[in-house]
């Protein structure tokens, strides 16, 4: 007898235990919610997260957000679900996939090309000038002109 | 005169700049393509903006083409459209079903008595419930909904007469001959 209170009050912290951590608490949902609110975007003021936007429309989203939290959604799952209703734009941050490989690599792309073309340019031997010491003649024509130019003391 | 290549270099960006920015620009940010073209209409549980007993649901765009138009009372671009929306409903021109979005029932009821109701059915979606769902970003938003509940089109803004002619009224006739 003893022993079967023994289990089942056994039987019911684990049932506890496996409840709470199923359900996350609301400090937890608070926490994700908000950093799943910080990568998406409002999508009436557009350069703002739904996280730090007073638009009616971002203030429903942020609860539809933590509504799929408290049912149980991934982090991900809440992004995708988003994603399905209005596309890649609603990521603030955009995924790198065919039609963004531009704006990803482009910066990468022109910062290799500047590389690449300083160190040609650094190691390419300067051009030496020779010089060519003035001919006699030129030399005349110089000193007279200098008389010339030179003010009337 | 000789012109180097390379002295042409700045132009040329600039004109590539130019021819950039001038597409880039132009274009307007807040229409964005619908993730929902060819797909079912969301589900949906609302209530009907006069009578809060009464649920609408999918059964309510089932078997007609119809016009799902969202507007509010609070959107200003909704009144330029409203005298279009009524027009289609006087003509028979197709089944309206509003969403009366981020609302209160007194507001969007007034709106409708002042400015005539051309709709056959008006949800009420306080907390974006079903604009959420559609993806929809602003007022007025409307979506073009087949015989079968499948969305064809959306439109961002109001609705013109020009667009009307041109855009929507071409594809209406076509899905109303779809059986």
């Amino acid at each position: 007898m003893r022993m079967r209170a023994v289990l089942i009050f056994g039987l019911c912290l684990i049932a506890s235990a496996l409840a709470f951590a199923q359900t996350p608490s609301e400090a937890d949902i608070e926490q994700r919610a908000r950093h799943v609110g910080k990568s998406l975007r409002c999508v009436v003021c557009q350069n703002q997260s739904i996280d730090n936007s007073n638009a009616p429309l971002a203030a429903d989203m942020r609860v539809l957000v933590r509504e799929r939290i408290r049912s149980g959604d991934s982090d991900d799952e809440v992004i995708a679900y988003m994603r399905e209703r209005y596309g890649d734009f609603v990521l603030l941050k955009p995924p790198l996939q065919a039609n963004t490989v531009l704006l990803w690599v482009t910066p990468l792309g022109l910062l290799a090309v500047f590389l690449i073309w300083y160190v040609v340019q650094s190691r390419r031997p300067r051009k030496s000038v020779e010089l060519v010491p003035l001919s006699e003649d030129e030399q005349q024509k110089l000193q007279d002109l200098m008389k010339k130019t030179e003010l009337p003391s | 005169m000789k012109i180097s290549l390379k002295a042409l270099l700045p132009l040329f960006i600039f004109l590539a700049l130019g021819i950039a920015f001038a597409v880039g620009l132009t274009k307007d940010p807040s229409i964005l393509p619908s993730q929902l073209i060819n797909r079912p209409f969301p589900q949906f549980e609302l209530p009907d903006l006069f009578d809060e007993t009464q649920i609408l649901d999918n059964r309510d765009l089932q078997g007609q083409v119809t016009l799902v138009n969202i507007f509010g009372s609070w959107c200003v671009a909704c009144g330029q459209e409203h005298g279009m929306l009524m027009k289609l409903a006087r003509e028979k021109e197709i089944v309206l079903f509003g969403v009366d979005w981020k609302d209160t029932r007194e507001k969007g009821m007034r709106w409708l008595e002042r400015g005539g109701n051309p709709y056959t059915r008006v949800a009420f979606d306080e907390d974006s419930k079903l604009v959420i769902d559609l993806g929809v970003t602003g007022a007025p938003e409307s979506f073009i909904v087949d015989k079968k509940g499948q969305i064809r089109y959306k439109h961002v803004g109001p609705i013109t007469e020009d667009i009307w002619e041109h855009d929507l009224k071409p594809l209406v006739l076509e899905l109303e001959q779809a059986p």
